[in-house]
């Protein structure tokens, strides 16, 4: 296993000077699986948004360090993976071509193997020749998960891990959730309680809205 | 560097894989330059009007298909959500370097369409400095796009997208336009190559003052 | 302090006001308290006293504004885009008015309130951006957002402005003094044949009319944060 970690000081979040939440701190390394909660509208995707250095917060800092080397956020893409519902594919590529043009601009030794691979296993191989507009929502979100876990990623977020998928879907995650805590980091969004009961730190965003 | 060139192409090859498949802007802007050029010779019928209206005109049509046309790269990705996808993948400076030369492409191709169609519409439209001419288009097209990149990345986060990109654009795009223009009245004119040398510091300069500032600015405006 | 510069700005434009308009104007030798008749220019020439020093803070109001937008880039504190947005809109009225007095200037000396002169082209394209830039803000909701595309913006536009100085009058003949189809060979504002008097009335209101933008600029400025803290109490 690498050694991974992720430091997360006293970040908070404003919207027009409107708290969504504040002092959010925690560590994680290569094994941890933590687990954000909270009610509709607290915050959850924001934060996880804010992880991926795709969104600044409005105070605090986080430092990613993969095998004693400080990332910078402009070149987290590299090591994070995420499926979020605020993600989409290429409607008019199929599903195989979504998953090219991925491995090609990440630079994937041996794509084809790999993109196969995650085919199968979230069930989509028979379908991988389709235009993605002609997916059903379940199937989006398994490709989702195969392009968020093409470059096997060191730390995976998913914000909402279960939204749209059938038991057989959600078993997959599961086996999927279990090996990305044997390489790095895992970090899911979520309300679901038996996903909870599987992370080994649970953060609380309770509703602030407290005005500055 | 290797990286940002290789990952650039790859979005550039996506962008076209992408436009060839949707029609996008391909047809609706082929459809404005037949339907502009058939305005203007409808308007003109067989009357005989200065050539410097013609050079006006041509970068008029440039000019206005660039505003429906180039905005779409960072447009449609905004609305599609997958502007989401792309800054998960890879670095922001091979997502503009990318969508940069496919801005130029297409303004390129939709300037070189309209320009030889007003060669052969318009008897009275005679280039006697080709070398001029063909120089300025290609250069006046760099600049519209170049400028018209960063600004569509701007546009693309903000609301009422359509209507806002050529407000913002055609303060910042004067001066290209009034010096593609002067050049373009050269070339019909027979000016000799030297003298437009001026004019093409100017586009070359404009164009390189605005891709470095592009890559400046395009980290804070491509992230949320 | 902000009292210091409002007597300041109101006692200096006021000497401004009455010196500039009531000082007599002479034919021939000219005494210290007069100003000298200046052939072509005539009674016209006390525009420059207003004119001038307003298109001179109207250039420094949108260079305050860019400065700021970059600093908002660099440190991501909404109080510098506060600045920023407060310079832009004092900038734009400093922007009008110096159009308004070069309109009327331009329509006794020209003969026409516009002529498409490369001066008059360029505060168009001025008026243009700034427009622009405030109609890019109010199509943000989200204040961070704003503050940054807003500043993005303000540099782009900011950059094409020497080109533009550069361009046009290589494009056109300019009418000003100083430009390249000014015929008449008087040379640019300060070489005007100014008297002595004239320079002293001249630089005081160039002085007067920058107290008087950054005295309203801290007054719109300290607008602009109680709003804002208005708008987060809602
Ligand atoms: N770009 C934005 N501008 C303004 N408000 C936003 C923005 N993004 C999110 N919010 C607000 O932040 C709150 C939290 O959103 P989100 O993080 O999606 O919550 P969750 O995922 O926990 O349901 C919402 O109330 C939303 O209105
Ligand atoms: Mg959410």
């Amino acid at each position: 296993m690498i050694s991974i970690t992720l430091q997360v000081k006293n970040i908070a979040k404003e919207f027009n000077r409107k708290k969504l939440f504040e002092n959010i701190s925690f560590d994680a390394d290569a094994g941890s699986a933590i687990a954000v909660t909270g009610k509709n509208g607290s915050g959850k995707s924001t934060l996880v948004k804010i992880l991926c250095g795709l969104l600044e917060p409005t105070r605090g800092t986080w430092v990613l360090t993969v095998e004693d080397k400080k990332i910078p956020h402009e070149e987290y893409y590299k090591n994070i993976g995420l499926v979020s519902p605020y993600l989409n594919l290429y409607d008019e590529f199929s599903g195989i071509e979504n998953l090219d043009f991925i491995a090609k601009i990440r630079r994937l030794q041996n794509p084809s193997t790999i993109i196969e691979s995650v085919l199968e296993d979230f069930g989509l191989f028979k379908h991988r020749k389709k235009e993605v507009k002609y997916y059903s929502s379940g199937m989006k979100q398994r490709l989702k998960y195969c392009a968020a876990l093409l470059h096997k990623p060191e730390i995976l977020f998913l914000d909402e891990p279960q939204s749209n998928l059938d038991s057989e879907g959600i078993s997959v995650v599961r086996t999927y959730m279990k090996q990305q805590r044997e390489r790095g980091i895992l970090i899911f969004a979520t309300n679901d309680e038996d996903d909870l009961s599987y992370a080994d730190a649970v953060i609380k965003l309770n509703s602030l809205n407290i005005e500055k | 560097m290797r990286a940002i060139g290789l990952s650039s192409y790859y979005v550039l090859v996506k962008e076209i894989a992408s436009e060839l498949r949707t029609r996008y802007a391909l047809n609706a802007l082929l459809m404005f330059v037949v339907t502009t050029l058939s305005v203007i010779v409808f308007s003109l019928g067989s009357e005989h009007v200065p050539y410097e209206i013609y050079c006006g005109t041509l970068w008029v049509i440039i000019f206005f298909s660039a505003m429906s046309g180039l905005s779409r790269t960072f447009v449609t990705e905004e609305e599609r959500g997958t502007t989401l996808l792309l800054q998960l993948i890879t670095s922001s400076n091979s997502v503009l370097l990318g969508k940069l030369f496919y801005n130029v492409i297409l303004n390129f191709a939709i300037t070189l369409i309209t320009a030889i169609a007003y060669l052969i519409l318009f008897n009275d439209f005679v280039v006697r400095t080709y070398s001029i001419f063909w120089l300025t288009l290609l250069l006046g097209s760099v600049g519209l796009a170049s400028a018209s990149t960063i600004l569509a990345a701007i546009v693309a986060k903000a609301n009422s997208k359509g209507t806002l990109f050529p407000v913002l654009a055609f303060p910042v795009l004067v001066p290209i336009l009034l010096t593609a223009i002067k050049a373009t009245i050269l070339s019909v004119e027979g000016g000799m190559f030297n003298e437009a040398f001026p004019d093409f510091q100017v586009l070359i300069s404009f164009t390189i003052v605005i891709i470095a500032v592009s890559f400046l600015l395009f980290d804070f405006v491509w992230k949320d | 302090m902000h009292y210091l510069f409002k007597a300041a700005s109101a006692v200096i434009i006021t000497f401004v006001i009455i010196a500039g308009i009531g000082i007599p104007m002479v034919q021939g030798n000219h005494g210290f308290f007069e100003f000298p008749f200046i052939p072509g220019l005539e009674e016209k020439a006390r525009n420059i006293f207003f004119h001038v020093p307003i298109a001179w803070a109207t250039t420094l109001a949108f260079i305050m504004s860019m400065i700021y937008g970059i600093q908002y880039l660099r440190k991501q504190d909404i109080e510098y885009d506060l600045r920023s947005v407060s310079s832009a809109g004092i900038g734009m009225i400093l922007c009008v008015l110096a159009t308004v007095t070069g309109a009327v200037w331009a329509k006794f000396n020209w003969g026409a309130f516009w002529n498409w002169d490369p001066r008059e082209v360029s505060i168009f394209i001025l008026l243009l951006i700034y427009g622009a830039y405030f109609v890019l803000r109010s199509a943000i909701d989200e204040d961070g957002k704003r503050a940054k595309l807003s500043s993005a913006y303000s540099i782009i536009a900011g950059i094409t402005v020497p080109f533009f100085i550069f361009v046009m009058p290589r494009l056109m003949g300019g009418l000003h003094p100083g430009s390249a189809g000014d015929e008449s060979g008087k040379g640019p504002v300060l070489e005007l044949k100014m008297s002595g008097m004239m320079l002293v009335v001249f630089f005081s209101s160039l002085i007067g009319f920058t107290i008087l933008y950054f005295w309203m600029y801290s007054v719109k400025l300290r607008a602009n944060r109680i709003e804002h803290q208005l708008k987060s109490q809602e």
